[in-house]
């Protein structure tokens, strides 16, 4: 073989290697709304995405319940998660050591290769009992719960892309603070933060993508009713959960309109993602 | 308003930092800490080389789960390995600068953003249904191959694209064809990063759970062959965990997956400080 020959052969290959990636989103897209489409027909988009009930046995699939329960689950999980990352990021770009960031940044790291399934064990043998001995009842499985969890998940997301943000900003600026007297607290606070706020404001969203997406851990920690998130102290349930509980189970129907919840959960994640990467690229 | 000194401030600032610092190496050691005392005391050969007994008894060991791991990471890698650096090869050394180019860029970063759930039911409707590989190692290795594509192409493109110019217009300017400066100098170069890649990768079968909950079908027998249906050691505690109740096995399965991760990890590290040393070391 000629290796001019090899050479167009393996041009074309990696080519077609090369647009794989593009065809499975297209194809994630198409095979889920394909098998989204019976409950679609059947029951209606406001229906489903508006109705606030879920009764498989009574052909009843409203998902607010469970949109309800990701949103207030992440935002909860992204409140308790930002102060810690925030200040990490600052900690590893601008205060500590060598020999100390040489210790946090691998820790923040490995944080993300620990399985979800193993956070979820954690969450319910330690903070599950603490929560239900604070609240008074049930199990401690809960919002609350599956928030503290959700933030430790997103933590290393948060930071890594906050600190690489703020290790963007230009020296000058910072030269500049200090040469105008400013303690480099000041210059922390009134200079780097706000240059390095649309990195920041792009890691907050690219974390609110992982956190929605986020399936065992929630379905270990939060008890998985289909009920609204009214406290953070009782059970709800999650869109990815509702997936993950009830799919080994439903046929039909049933199976259509757990489809359609993936199929919302999809079209959330890619909008949210869509504008963190806006707001990644842009930040500079 | 109170009037704070700089100073002051400073320092109140200086405590909080340190403490974000700590906290989240505590939280760290105190999840791992917690996982390998509680479960390390009930790992034993007995634990290790027994099949659970599966359904509602929490009874047994984990060796089918074991097998079914390695199973799993043998094929998604032997898929995964050469698509994902093929495509990186692509996007780093033939890809124009145009707007399909870019069009296939971002829909790797999409990709890479989809929640795994979403791939399992993706993988459950065209591998398990419509391609009839029913609930089975396959259907699960092919749905990870998707979630774990993204993750290896910008890995192995930015390790390509960390390749001096002048190595490849020097191999060029030998007379190498394309081709012939990809495999025989551009990889060779930027192996290193590649092979990071794939390790991160390698764990993320590890601790993967979701999509393989939906695509696997969550068996507890020996898998016999590539299309029969298991869980693996992730799937597992999570079934011991909420159908069974079996928390000490849970925590002591959960302490063999943190071993995994663990041991991927530091030679993960192992691996880029050995390769830095020597391919600056030399100069």
């Amino acid at each position: 073989m000629s290796r001019y020959f090899v050479d167009r052969v393996s041009r074309r290959v990696v080519y077609i290697f090369g647009v794989v990636a593009f065809l499975i989103l297209v194809f994630i897209a198409i095979f889920i709304l394909k098998e989204s489409l019976p409950a679609l027909k059947e029951l209606g988009i406001v229906n489903i995405l508006f109705g606030a009930k879920w009764y498989p046995s009574k052909d009843t699939f409203g998902i607010l319940t469970m949109l309800a329960g990701s949103v207030v689950t992440t935002l909860l999980a992204l409140a308790i998660a930002m102060p810690l990352a925030l200040g990490c990021a600052i900690f590893l770009a601008e205060v500590a050591p060598p020999h100390i960031r040489n210790i946090v940044r691998p820790a923040v790291e490995l944080l993300v290769g620990i399985p979800s399934v193993v956070y979820g064990l954690v969450g319910m043998l330690i903070l599950c009992p603490v929560i239900a001995r604070l609240s008074g009842t049930g199990s401690g499985s809960s919002v609350l719960a599956a928030a503290v969890v959700l933030a430790i998940m997103v933590l290393p997301t948060i930071t890594s892309i906050s600190e690489d943000s703020l290790r963007a900003v230009p020296a000058r600026y910072k030269e500049g603070a200090f040469a105008l007297g400013a303690t480099h607290w000041q210059t922390i606070h009134h200079v780097l933060l706000p240059a390095a706020r649309r990195g920041i404001t792009a890691a907050v969203i690219l974390g609110t993508g992982k956190a929605i997406g986020e399936t065992m851990a929630m379905v270990m920690v939060i008890g998985n009713s289909p009920i609204f998130p009214a406290s953070i102290f009782r059970p709800a349930r999650t869109l990815t959960g509702n997936i993950a509980v009830e799919m080994a189970s439903a046929t039909g129907i049933h199976e259509s309109a757990l489809f359609t919840t993936g199929l919302v959960l999809f079209i959330l994640v890619l909008l949210i993602n869509s504008i963190g990467l806006l707001a990644y690229r842009r930040r500079a | 308003m109170i009037n704070l000194s700089p100073k002051f401030t400073q320092k109140l600032a200086w405590s909080s930092i340190w403490t974000a610092g700590v906290a989240s190496v505590l939280i760290l050691l105190f999840i791992i800490g917690y996982v390998l005392t509680k479960g390390l005391s009930a790992i034993s050969p007995e634990f290790l080389f027994t099949a659970p007994e599966g359904g509602l008894s929490g009874e047994g060991g984990i060796s089918s789960c074991i097998v079914a791991t390695l199973w799993l990471i043998l094929i998604t890698m032997a898929i995964l390995i050469p698509l994902g650096i093929g495509a990186a090869i692509y996007l780093a050394e033939y890809a124009p600068d145009n707007k399909f180019s870019r069009l296939i860029r971002y829909s790797v970063e999409l990709l890479a953003g989809v929640p795994s759930i979403v791939f399992g039911l993706f993988g459950f409707a065209i591998f398990v249904l419509a391609l009839h590989f029913n609930y089975s190692i396959l259907a699960g290795a092919l749905t990870l191959v998707c979630l774990l594509l993204p993750f290896l192409m910008r890995s192995a493109e930015e390790a390509m694209k960390a390749v001096p110019q002048y190595q490849r217009e020097a191999a060029l300017a030998l007379g190498a064809t394309k081709w012939q400066t990809v495999v025989h100098v551009i990889l060779p170069a930027a192996m290193p990063g590649i092979i990071t890649g794939i390790t991160l990768c390698v764990g993320g079968v590890v601790a993967e759970s979701a999509c393989l909950y939906v695509t696997m079908g969550g068996s507890a027998a020996m898998p016999t062959s590539f299309l029969s249906g298991g869980r693996t050691l992730a799937v597992h505690v999570f079934y011991l965990a909420m159908e069974t109740n079996a928390l000490d096995k849970a925590l002591a399965t959960g302490a063999v997956l943190i071993i995994l991760i663990l041991i991927l990890n530091f030679i993960t590290r192992w691996l880029s400080q050995h390769f830095q040393a020597k391919m600056s070391g030399g100069i």
